[in-house]
């Protein structure tokens, strides 16, 4: 597999702009907008029946939105631009949709002349080598594991050197260490500067390999990197925790630098929301100590990305339920 | 339009594959067959000399042209439900294959087994009879315009009902149901071509080229139809 011309802040490779599909009364997605550059790897997350998938067939030409417009791989996405477009994105399902009672090169031989790779059996041969499979290119399908179909589905996707790739849940049910291959293989296709749309329910995955992430409930909930969105939805607090509960706290927190409040949390526990937890943590240790605490911890709390998620699908539900 | 021959190749050699490894797809093309040559073989090795007169008057090898009409309901009647069923038919379409590449390389697949099939047990019937029928019995079956018109109606006809089962399958959830509602929609073809074998519809040359003729654009407007109603967002959402 080659890299692309269009590295790292070469462009956008997908533009999308109020996207919009529904299946008669039943929205599937509305209203949706994004863009991810060349090269980038943009996590794609949302509960079940958030349209995630619905997102992915309709970038990928395969559903037709009933209203918005998208550039895909620099193509309009229009009926007539399926074709063209079809060509430089690769798609691999949740389920890998192999042939079973085909073996691993033969179904790989009909997708490559699928997309009419030039110097098919040299393409095949890269593809197993990037999923580790060329000693069980002659296997039927039908006869190797979940996690062994789902690295012949990434090589079929690999053959066309795809200049984006979407990957719908690509380490559902996968045991760790073939979640773990699969993870190395996306660091490795971003060396390569492939473009990747990931759909995933993992968050610590979409965490660890997205440079980008958006919340899809149907409608776009938010997307950002990772830690921007984090500080956009928490506050930056610090945790301190001392052996006795101090004699004044509102005394030794009131008037520190980048401190705006404070809770008790627990006998013997406070919260501080801060501004800046460099500016903060120095001088609260010196107030502290100033104090005469006995200090067992000082802690910035760390909000995951699961955190964030969940506010933000929860809050739906709640907004649903009333 | 430019059709590309590699990606139709992809679908007829992966379709091909799949069917010779497919035991239901195998046992089924073979036995439709079995039914239609077993039992006119049977009565044909009974039949008197005497019964060469009325033979002469009817064309009785055209009965056979139920092969062709019944088996590809088989293959076709798979071919997109089949692909759904087992989740391979959204990562075909998500490749840059063209929808009337996608059909003709489905529409090939089925026909090359299914005249393969008829042609094999034409000559197995023919050689049959003329080994073990009566002299006068195997002169008034084996007639050349016969031979020539089953030769030339046998792919006719299988187009024609891979078209009808083709689009059958686009339109089902189950394999089953999709291959026998096929034969069912196959079932009209069969009964003209019984018709015309037991001389109940008089054949001319006349009415030969003119069932060819509409057969041919028939087969024609199948792809057409085919091709127009050919759907991806509907195959792969199952939407109506």
């Amino acid at each position: 597999m080659h890299s692309h011309d269009g590295g790292k802040g070469a462009g956008p490779a997908l533009v999308v702009r109020g996207l919009s599909k529904r299946f008669g009364d039943r929205v599937a997605f509305e209203n949706v907008s994004f863009e991810i550059n060349c090269g980038e790897v943009f996590g794609f997350l949302g509960p079940n029946g958030a349209g995630k998938t619905t997102t992915v067939r309709t970038l990928g030409t395969l559903i037709a939105p009933t209203s918005g417009t998208a550039m895909v791989a620099g193509f309009p996405l229009a009926p007539e631009n399926g074709m063209e477009i079809r060509r430089r994105i690769s798609i691999m399902p949740e389920s890998p949709g192999l042939y079973l009672r085909l073996s691993v090169a033969e179904n790989l031989e009909c997708f490559a002349d699928l997309y009419e790779v030039p110097d098919p059996g040299d393409r095949i041969d890269r593809a197993l080598r990037a999923v580790k499979l060329t000693d069980r290119a002659q296997d039927t399908c039908g006869s190797l594991s979940k996690g062994l179909r789902q690295r012949v589905a990434m090589a079929r996707a690999l053959l066309s050197d795809p200049q984006v790739l979407f990957l719908d849940e690509p380490t559902a049910g996968l045991d760790p260490v073939a979640i773990r291959d699969v993870h190395e293989l996306i660091d490795e296709l971003r060396q390569r500067g492939v473009t990747i749309f990931l759909t995933t329910h993992r968050l610590e995955e979409a965490e660890r390999l997205c440079d980008r992430v958006a919340i899809l409930n149907t409608t776009l909930r938010t997307i950002g990197r990772p830690d921007e969105l984090r500080d956009q939805l928490f506050a930056k607090t610090l945790a301190v925790r001392t052996i006795v509960p101090l004699r004044d706290p509102d005394r030794v927190f009131t008037g520190l630098p980048a401190v705006d409040g404070f809770r008790e949390d627990g006998t013997a526990g406070y919260v501080l929301t801060v501004t800046d937890s460099a500016v903060a943590a120095p001088a609260l240790t010196r107030a502290l100590v100033a104090a005469g605490a006995d200090v067992l911890s000082i802690s910035e709390s760390h909000r995951s990305l699961e955190d964030v998620y969940l506010e933000l699908v929860e809050s739906d539900e709640e907004a649903g339920r009333r | 339009m430019n059709m590309s021959t590699r990606r139709i190749r992809a679908i007829v050699r992966k379709e091909l594959r799949e069917y010779r490894r497919n035991g239901s797809v195998v046992w089924a093309m073979a036995i439709i067959p079995l039914i239609f040559v077993i039992q006119p073989l049977v009565v044909v090795f009974a039949l008197p000399a005497s019964a060469s007169n009325d033979l002469a008057h009817e064309h009785l090898l055209l009965y056979m042209l139920g092969i062709p009409a019944l088996v590809p309901a088989v293959s076709a009647g798979y071919a997109v439900v089949g692909e759904r069923q087992q989740g391979t038919l959204e990562p075909v379409l998500t490749t840059p294959v063209r929808r009337d590449e996608f059909l003709l390389g489905k529409a090939l697949a089925s026909l090359f087994p299914s005249t393969g099939v008829a042609y094999a047990v034409y000559a197995a019937f023919l050689a049959c009879v003329g080994l073990f029928a009566h002299p006068a019995v195997a002169a008034a079956l084996l007639r050349w315009p016969q031979i020539l018109a089953q030769a030339l109606f046998t792919p006719l006809l299988a187009a024609w009902s891979i078209w009808i089962c083709l689009g059958i399958s686009a339109r089902s959830s189950d394999v089953r149901v999709a291959q026998q509602l096929g034969m069912l929609a196959s079932l009209p073809a069969v009964v003209v071509t019984s018709l015309i074998a037991f001389n109940a519809i008089p054949v001319t040359l006349g009415l030969a080229v003119g069932i060819a003729a509409a057969l041919l654009l028939l087969d024609g407007l199948g792809w057409r139809a085919m091709s127009a109603t050919f759907n991806r967002e509907r195959l792969v959402t199952g939407n109506r």
